[in-house]
């Protein structure tokens, strides 16, 4: 008779433990291993939401112990919903996160159907690729400031050299109207090759006899591409959107080195104004509904994007 | 046998633990922690502060941040009940959260019975630094370091007779330190873009950082001088017609207009360090920043000596310069209150004071700055006791970070991010004031 794994252990458990866990039902056991994961789940994320809800409706500042706290209402949601200032910040956020994640796509996209291609150095190309989202944030948002310094920066002279502009005429981080377009260039160059890895994984997953089948019934390269290669790739793709979505909606540290939101606001996000408000100007539950309002668009967008992706997975 | 031995393990253990203890809390009233921002005073302070280490025997740590993270780093301890501090020097415009929320110990009682006297300092940073509500006297703090935004300039430069024909001839005046507001913008125009030994220069290096608070301690430097108010009647809040009268409107387009015409590409994130880089790099004729950096300026290998000058900031309307400096405060949450009182002690005696100036630290004690040799005694002295005569600080509110990250990014969408009118700036500035005064229930 052989000895199982099951059997050994069996063998190895002590006694005293042995005779405390016989009598315990399997469904007894599974809540015994799963309990302390739904403690730490309830302590650490769905406790502090309930509490965030409930300060959301006083004027409680975490920096003000001695005031009383008082019970306002529904009067932070108004002050939120109605502040210029506010929608201001979530049209730069939405701004941020349209430009960055179409020119992703349309990057991340082509590249990965050129990397596709069988060539010679193709390896060396990709890890070359790849190599800017493997670097840290705070990195990437340290040395493109350096990059976009007028009077030594590379960019600045790149563009002096292409297009005859004065480097020091002009700067990126500082001028109202450029600033917004930087970080959106840093974050394309970032975070494309991230598209790029999963636009590949679905151009490889996609059965070579498919493309045999429409070459032997004439479909032309055009045609393949759009009736076989997009509709394949898409849920990769839809998938690749939802992460750079959900990040790049929460976006922080990259922007707070290159710009800190400014000049004046113009890159100020709502992640970056939402710790303003909690961390700096310390208005603890106008700053909890601000966040109970971010964390309700982003879950009601998530929500049904997921739903579509999942329809488009269905086709 | 075996219990024996346990309870011998655990009697053991626990007399151990309570050594172990005793030992921490022994450790803990022979030293203090005093907590400051990074830069050049704090290292005097250093060396200063082991006088006070031989003579009571008690070890001193230091917590130096980095000014851009200095009020965050130390609010945040400060609202968190943390023990970290013994003693803080704390910016002035925390001294109304401090006393309010229970930070800072209320020092009356104490100077009375040590007979340290508030007269012995000057009135101006007593009430600045110490004082809370504001001119009452209820002190929180000793003042410790006095400080203003200053000038300082290429006098090689101003010296040169080449540069001084071409002034001459541009503007039809001496080329000499500036007298006003205006006289500085001329001639921080008139080297704008200009090739000095074979290297295009600057005007001046001006704060314009957006995040924590230097836009508003640059701009301020204009607004005061223009004769710039809070509010109409002091404590009354009333701010309309103070914040966004004419005066104050010309000083805030003077500032864009200097910021626009006369800086260095590129510094549109200014503050100190950036200030003080454009300076030593030899890329800009004048720049502003605190007089804590003088000391070190002045004794500069590459543009220190006789190659530098500082002036006060210049008037308009009025002399007016934007108060700094900080105030010694012992923190409510510290383990070893009896020491930091013991610091605070042997820190207000005049002698200390004089060797804290010589060090280059900026003493506030009349004995010093009354020393007929003080305004001697460095080339920026006079100018600091010229400026020290005329500060005006932010408003020192409980409220005031929400106060300052408001101006900060009115200032900035005006000044730097071309976004409005300097009008509409102030007018949305008292807005976002009376907003946070309401929450306060001020309003």
């Amino acid at each position: 008779m052989t000895d199982t794994p099951i059997d050994r252990m069996t063998r190895a458990t002590p006694r005293s433990v042995a005779r405390r866990v016989r009598g315990l039902s399997d469904r007894a056991i599974a809540w015994l291993f799963v309990a302390p994961t739904i403690f730490l789940l309830l302590a650490i994320n769905i406790f502090p939401l309930i509490w965030t809800v409930r300060l959301s409706f006083t004027n409680f500042a975490a920096n003000r112990p001695g005031r009383e706290v008082e019970w306002v209402g529904l009067r932070n949601y108004e002050r939120i919903l109605t502040s210029d200032g506010i929608w201001s910040n979530m049209q730069t956020t939405a701004h941020f996160l349209i430009w960055t994640i179409t020119l992703q796509v349309v990057i991340g996209f082509t590249l990965a159907w050129l990397i596709n291609r069988k060539f010679k150095g193709n390896d060396l190309l990709t890890t070359l690729i790849v190599l800017p989202m493997m670097l840290s944030p705070a990195v990437v948002g340290n040395f493109w400031t350096f990059l976009y310094q007028p009077q030594i920066g590379l960019f600045n002279y790149m563009v002096e050299l292409l297009t005859g502009t004065p480097a020091s005429s002009f700067s990126m981080l500082g001028a109202g109207g450029l600033a917004k377009w930087s970080i959106i260039i840093v974050d394309t160059w970032m975070w494309t090759p991230f598209v790029m890895l999963i636009c590949l994984a679905g151009l490889r997953s996609i059965p070579d006899y498919i493309y045999e089948a429409a070459e032997v019934d004439r479909a032309s390269k055009w045609r393949q591409f759009w009736t076989i290669t997009v509709p394949m790739v898409l849920p990769f793709l839809m998938l690749a959107v939802l992460f750079r979505g959900i990040e790049n909606f929460k976006m922080f540290d990259m922007v707070v080195l290159l710009t800190g939101g400014g000049p004046g606001n113009e890159t100020l996000l709502a992640s970056i104004d939402l710790k303003r408000e909690a961390f700096e100007k310390w208005r603890t539950g106008y700053s909890s509904a601000y966040a109970i309002i971010l964390f309700v668009t982003v879950f009601g967008l998530a929500s049904i994007y997921v739903k579509a992706l999942n329809k488009v997975k269905e086709r | 046998m075996k219990a024996r031995l346990l309870t011998a393990t655990a009697v053991g253990a626990v007399l151990s633990v309570a050594v172990l203890t005793a030992n921490v809390a022994s450790a803990q009233s022979n030293e203090l922690t005093l907590c400051w921002a990074a830069w050049d005073p704090a290292n005097a302070l250093v060396e200063l502060s082991k006088d006070f280490e031989a003579q009571s025997g008690i070890k001193m740590k230091f917590e130096f941040v980095p000014w851009p993270n200095f009020a965050d780093r130390m609010l945040n301890e400060l609202n968190s009940g943390g023990q970290l501090c013994d003693l803080l020097i704390g910016d002035s415009q925390w001294i109304g959260g401090g006393a309010e929320n229970g930070h800072y110990i209320k020092l009356n009682d104490f100077f009375a019975a040590e007979s340290i006297s508030m007269d012995d300092f000057a009135p101006a940073t007593v009430y600045a630094y110490s004082t809370w509500p504001k001119g009452e006297p209820n002190y929180y703090a000793l003042p410790a370091m006095g400080d203003a935004n200053g000038w300082f300039y290429r006098k090689d430069w101003f010296e040169r007779e080449d540069i001084k024909a071409a002034y001459k001839e541009a503007t039809g005046q001496d080329l000499r330190e500036p007298e006003s507001q205006k006289e500085l913008l001329q001639i921080a125009q008139f080297f704008q873009g200009r090739e000095i030994d074979g290297q295009t220069v600057y005007g001046a290096s001006i704060f314009t950082e957006r995040g924590s608070e230097g836009i508003t301690m640059g701009a301020t430097g204009a607004l005061y001088a223009w004769g710039f108010k809070y509010e109409n009647t002091p404590g009354a809040y009333d701010m309309e017609g103070a914040v966004n009268s004419p005066a104050a409107v010309e000083a805030l387009e003077f500032y864009k207009e200097l910021y626009k015409t006369a800086t260095p590409p590129g510094y549109d994130n200014a503050y100190m360090e950036q200030s003080l880089d454009a300076f030593k790099s030899g890329q800009v004729a004048m720049a502003m920043n605190w007089f804590a950096f003088f000391p070190g300026l002045a004794a500069d290998p590459t543009v220190g000596g006789d190659k530098i000058d500082f002036f006060v900031n210049p008037a308009q309307n009025q002399p007016a310069s934007t108060l700094g400096g900080q105030g010694i405060s012992v923190v409510s949450y510290s383990d070893n209150v009896d020491g930091a009182l013991q610091y605070i002690k042997w820190f207000a005696q005049p002698d200390v004071q004089q060797k804290w100036w010589s060090m280059g630290g900026y003493s506030c004690h009349v004995a010093v700055l009354n020393d007929p040799g003080f305004k001697d005694s460095a080339p920026f002295a006079a100018d600091f006791l010229a400026a020290m005569d005329n500060v005006y600080d932010f408003w020192q509110e409980p409220a005031y970070a929400s106060l300052l990250l408001a101006m900060q990014d009115r200032l900035h969408n005006y000044v730097v991010a071309d976004q409005g009118t300097a009008q509409e700036a102030l007018d949305g500035l008292i807005a976002d004031w009376t907003e946070v005064f309401e929450d306060e229930g001020k309003l």
